[in-house]
């Protein structure tokens, strides 16, 4: 394993023991950090791996939210309703991929846009199912007390960030990972030495919806209330980029940390401007890709040449 | 009879996605951009027509001939300042960045207009004509006019102007274009600018017919990617077609399986077109 990998499991390892010293703010802020790292890390896989500009991030996010809500809403367990809503997320997500990813650059990245739209309507649509518009009402757990609510969805979604994050080394030390690279940086030629570049980024994009949808499942079940213009919001799969942008796009490592400083610059701007806060992501963005686009991790590596060229 | 009436109603209101997706299309072929902020252009033209009528009682004809040059030199300026930074940067950078104006300016809209719904209602009203039964209402007929007049003139523009015809070489060959003497930058400019143009040109019809709110900009940029990609890139006739081919299955759609499944179709229909025929019903052209 290398040492980037080391130090993100020793993050996320860290991170559970959130609940020994933080209230319910800082519980709650932790839930979201981790779902923000789902996501990010998720996306990276199709997204900063293979290159694949993914857009389908939403998509799967409220995919998954919406497979869990309507089985908890049927009195099924939470314990079993999330692994089904990743389960189902990674075959929809793997079948869709097989056809979709047979395209490249602009048309890849509406095909997966446009993901969103539908299914956002299909949901809105099939209203006796999900309730269409007016959403979907999910029953509250046991109901033992606010703090042992907080804890118990932080250490959840936890969970998934652990099994994300773990999922993630995996495949980068493994053979499917090297496959992705190659694709990313040829696919042509990756097809020609006889590598199955479809079954690679119909399993990678596979992967990459699964945790989400799981994520997904589990902000459903915390919020309690789900519709469809919330869960499958499109800045659901702007946000994933803007913080692999940040940290830094292939790397783990950097993903994780782009997740953490971007969910703290919301909160301060959510906190101080609420009018304005999606403008002020937008200029985040822009300063973002037009000052830094390889990430706070070329930062580090421009400040050593920067001191090694002025000693 | 109500075929016909169904038929009609695609044809004008084809026209008008045409319009709304042919500046889109521009952009998209020429700089090879999906320009996300399109939807909003277009919202912020339509707010242009309706504060115009309200404040000096403008009709939306004149506030026409005052959005193309805003509008142009709006474009023109975002993608000096900001395009042009990263425009041989991969797909993600560009589409993201786009992304990231179109929260400014969306945002931007919301504080200043709030998210309420506005309707321009001229008065008098135009009132409808009917013929044979069919009934269309003026002013969409008016709109459609207008629409088509803007896709002839971008046409002429392609066509006949000298810096048109330096577009279509930017588009067809960029590296022959450069040799030639183009200067590629300020030809995105002006493209990108045109784009612009058209997306202001077209919000101010559509403050005639659709309600107004910045709210509806995705909505717009939806109806953009599909009539794209069903008409193929940066072609004119390529837009009309997809235009009035996605009026019709909309059309048809509502009328045989329900108005809102409309656009659960044509998104479907999108990602068939996309997978089957990226290329679009009118394949990879130049502007014709």
């Amino acid at each position: 394993m290398t040492r980037s990998n080391v130090i993100l499991l020793t993050i996320v390892v860290l991170i559970a023991t959130l609940p020994l010293f933080g209230g319910a703010y800082a519980l709650r802020l932790g839930t979201i950090a981790c779902m923000y790292a789902i996501l990010a890390l998720s996306w990276n896989v199709v997204g900063g791996l293979a290159g694949y500009p993914s857009f389908a991030t939403a998509a799967f996010f409220g995919f998954g939210a919406y497979t869990c809500g309507v089985l908890l809403s049927r009195d099924v367990s939470m314990a079993f309703a999330v692994p089904v809503a990743g389960i189902a997320s990674f075959v929809l997500a793997a079948s869709l991929g097989a056809a979709l990813l047979r395209l490249r650059g602009h048309y890849f990245a509406i095909a997966s846009l446009s993901l969103i739209e539908v299914f956002r309507e299909l949901v809105n649509n099939a209203t006796d199912l999900t309730g269409g518009g007016m959403g979907l009402n999910i029953p509250l757990g046991a109901g033992s007390g606010v703090m042992t609510d907080a804890t118990f969805y932080f250490v959840s979604m936890w969970g998934v960030l652990l099994a994300t994050t773990l999922m993630v080394i995996i495949v980068g030390g493994s053979k499917l990972g090297f496959g992705l690279a190659c694709i990313r940086q040829n696919e042509t030629a990756a097809n020609m030495i006889g590598l199955n570049a479809t079954l690679y980024k119909s399993v990678a994009f596979g992967l990459s919806a699964c945790f989400v949808g799981a994520a997904g499942g589990i902000y459903a079940a915390w919020v309690h209330y789900i519709d469809p213009s919330d869960v499958f919001d499109i800045l659901y799969s702007v946000k994933p980029i803007v913080m692999a942008l940040i940290g830094g796009l292939g790397s783990p490592l950097g993903v994780l940390l782009g997740a953490f400083v971007y969910l703290g610059l919301e909160e301060v701007v959510w906190r101080n401007y609420i009018q304005i806060h999606s403008g002020v992501l937008g200029v985040l963005i822009v300063l973002l890709l037009l000052f830094l686009p390889h990430g706070l991790m070329s930062v580090r590596s421009r400040l050593l040449a920067w001191r090694l060229k002025h000693v | 009879m109500l075929a016909a009436q169904v038929l009609i109603n695609a044809l004008v209101l084809g026209c008008l996605y045409a319009c709304i997706a042919i500046g889109f299309s521009l952009v998209w072929g020429v700089l090879n951009v999906i320009n996300l902020i399109h939807g909003s252009f277009i919202v912020l033209g339509a707010y242009l027509a309706w504060g115009l009528y309200q404040s000096l009682h403008l009709s939306p004809w004149y506030a026409l001939v005052i959005a193309a040059p805003l509008f142009f030199c709006l474009g023109y300026i975002v993608q000096r300042v900001v395009l042009n930074r990263v425009i041989t940067a991969p797909v993600l950078v560009t589409l993201t960045l786009t992304f990231g104006l179109d929260l400014i300016l969306n945002n931007a809209m919301i504080y200043f207009f709030k998210a309420d719904y506005r309707k321009l209602t001229l008065s008098p009203p135009m009132g409808s004509v009917s013929l044979f039964g069919v009934v269309v209402p003026v002013d969409r007929l008016l709109a459609t006019a207008f629409a088509l007049a803007l896709t002839g003139i971008l046409y002429l523009i392609l066509r006949r102007l000298k810096v048109g015809r330096a577009i279509v070489a930017v588009r067809l060959d960029r590296d022959a274009a450069v040799l030639m003497g183009v200067n590629v930058k300020s030809i995105y400019a002006i493209a990108f600018g045109l784009g612009a143009a058209l997306a202001g040109c077209a919000g101010v019809l559509m403050a005639l017919i659709f309600p107004i709110s910045p709210l509806t900009s995705s909505a717009y940029l939806g109806k953009a990617f599909v009539v794209c990609v069903l008409g193929g890139l940066g072609s004119v006739s390529g837009a009309l077609a997809g235009g009035i081919l996605l009026a019709l299955i909309e059309g048809i759609g509502s009328a045989t399986i329900g108005p809102a499944h409309a656009t659960t179709l044509s998104f479907i229909l999108l990602i068939v077109f996309l997978i089957l025929r990226p290329q679009g019903l009118l394949g990879r052209r130049g502007f014709e």
